[in-house]
């Protein structure tokens, strides 16, 4: 399906029934690889030719990766649980289910992720002693499984009423025709909403600094509070946060189109 | 037709949409290998009728018996019955993230638990079958209307049916297509296959209908012989709406 216009992220196209993410592509210079250039260049420069008191600071904010990455890993397993059942829930049949959920989504979506994060973190602290890493990946799941939900939920909805009737007709349960049909259908089209989650989450993952964890933001921050240099400081914290996100909105770009190319 | 076998047995079937009553209380047997053919106008109620024998639509009133098994009540074993009656769509409903092969060998594999092997094994010569053995690896985004609904008549035999239900099979097709589809649906009459079909194809009414159910408002206003029913029919009704479609 070749694209006539570059365009930002996913299009969707309609054949027969099925809706396909396309990706405009086919130019050698493009909006990511631009930006990725630019990133990475402006670090490189930072690093290797200004270096002092750069090639430091990288190497002090570095150090917050891995719990940023781990922070971001957990909340999008933990969320896409969530929001798998939370979808399901909604359109299930039974009422309660649908009330659960949908006071869940409601709830969650009515308050900020900064405010949930402090009292998920306080609030359960109270009761059982809850490391930061936990609460961070808890609260973050909790937060995101309510926007997951509604993806999932718009994505079951939105396939055709007729698959559902021809796997039942079949005598598959309702549970098998979910699983093998209706699911991996949806899967396909929310793939472009989700991945644009899982970025958001690794963005928000810097709120849990909060929190005394101690990830990307939190360590500049420490090294800001130690030498007083906040302009070139955050300027590496941003830098570092922007190549992450682009390497993961990549990733999941190379996601879509592999599941593409397994149909048709 | 062959030893009265009564495979489809509906009595006094009712469903109310709350809107609309869009069966008023049918009575109708289809015996073993049997072809019935079901006509009527839009919104007569003939879907509901063929959707109510699997229950995609639960009936509001009255019994329907599948090979004597009963579709409502503390008996009834619906997915029993949903294994025994295979259906065909207007418009196909083909699983579009699987092959062809893996449309037709899903259900056999999944729901009567026949090995991979096996299933795919089955669903080759049902392809042989429709005339599409070297189109197994295509999905069905790759497929003609009528390759589709070929495909999709081999998915609804792989479960080895006793009833075929095929609603509006052709309606959907451009006109060069509806040949190919109806060639193998008067394949299966000739195996003696039990079919229920709504359907204002007049050729293949001709052709293999042993009875034609006339449908109006809900309810049956004629059963009859093809011939008896296109060239002289009893009710205003049913005389009316022939001179419509043919
Ligand atoms: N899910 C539904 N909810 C409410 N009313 C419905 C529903 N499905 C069908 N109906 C109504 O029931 C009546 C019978 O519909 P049905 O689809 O069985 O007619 P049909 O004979 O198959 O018509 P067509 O030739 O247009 O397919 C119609 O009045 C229709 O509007
Ligand atoms: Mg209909």
């Amino acid at each position: 399906m070749a694209s006539l216009e570059q365009q930002r992220g996913p299009r969707i196209e309609v054949t027969d029934g099925a809706l396909l993410p396309t990706r405009g592509d086919g130019y050698i210079i493009d909006s990511w690889r631009l930006t990725i250039a630019f990133a990475i260049l402006a670090l490189i420069t930072l690093i290797f030719i200004a270096k002092d008191p750069y090639d430091q600071i990288f190497r002090v904010v570095i150090k917050g990766a891995p719990l940023t990455f781990g922070v971001t890993a957990g909340a999008i397993l933990g969320s896409i649980v969530l929001g798998l059942f939370t979808g399901l829930g909604q359109i299930a049949r039974g009422r309660a289910l649908n009330l659960v959920a949908g006071v869940y989504v409601e709830l969650i979506r009515g308050i900020p992720l900064l405010v949930q994060l402090i009292f998920i973190y306080f609030a359960l602290g109270k009761f059982f002693r809850l490391d930061g890493f936990p609460a961070a990946v808890i609260a973050l799941s909790i937060c995101y499984g309510a926007y997951m939900g509604e993806i999932f939920r718009a994505g079951i909805q939105a396939i055709p009423r007729g698959q559902m009737e021809a796997a039942l007709a079949l005598g598959m349960t309702r549970r098998q025709a979910m699983r093998l049909i209706i699911l991996p259908q949806t899967m396909k089209i929310i793939l472009p909403a989700i991945g644009n989650e899982f970025i958001a989450m690794l963005k928000d993952s810097s709120l849990v600094s909060v929190i005394a964890l101690r990830d990307i933001l939190r360590r500049g921050r420490e090294h800001v509070s130690r030498t007083f240099l906040s302009l070139e400081t955050y300027a590496v914290v941003a830098l570092v946060y922007l190549v992450f996100t682009l390497v993961l909105s990549k990733l999941v770009a190379m996601m879509e189109d592999r599941m593409n190319k397994n149909e048709r | 037709m062959s030893d009265n076998r009564i495979m489809v047995d509906i009595r006094g079937a009712e469903k109310d949409f709350g809107i609309v009553m869009a069966l008023k209380g049918v009575d109708l047997t289809v015996n073993e290998g049997e072809v019935v053919l079901i006509i009527g106008p839009s919104g007569s109620g003939k879907s509901t009728l063929l959707r109510s024998i699997n229950r995609l639509e639960a009936l509001t009133g009255g019994q329907i018996f599948v090979d004597g098994d009963p579709l409502v009540g503390p008996d009834a074993d619906i997915r029993k019955i949903r294994e025994e009656t295979g259906m065909v769509f207007q418009d196909f409903n083909l699983f579009p993230h699987k092959t062809a092969l893996e449309n037709i060998s899903l259900a056999p594999m999944k729901v009567k638990k026949i090995s991979i092997e096996e299933s795919e094994a089955r669903a080759r010569k049902l392809l042989e079958r429709v005339g599409l053995g070297d189109r197994g690896d295509s999905y069905p985004g790759q497929l003609s209307g009528g390759q589709k609904q070929r495909v999709a008549i081999a998915r609804a035999l792989a479960m080895e049916p006793k009833v075929m239900l095929f609603d509006e099979p052709t309606s959907a097709l451009d006109p060069e297509m509806v040949k190919e589809v109806l060639d193998v649906m008067l394949d299966l009459v000739k195996e003696g296959m039990t079919m229920m079909v709504v359907s204002h194809e007049m050729g293949f009414a001709r052709a293999a209908a042993d009875r034609v159910v006339f449908m109006d408002e809900g309810e049956i206003v004629e059963i009859g012989p093809p011939e008896e029913i296109f060239e002289n029919a009893r009710e205003e009704r049913t005389r009316k709406f022939l001179k419509h479609i043919l």
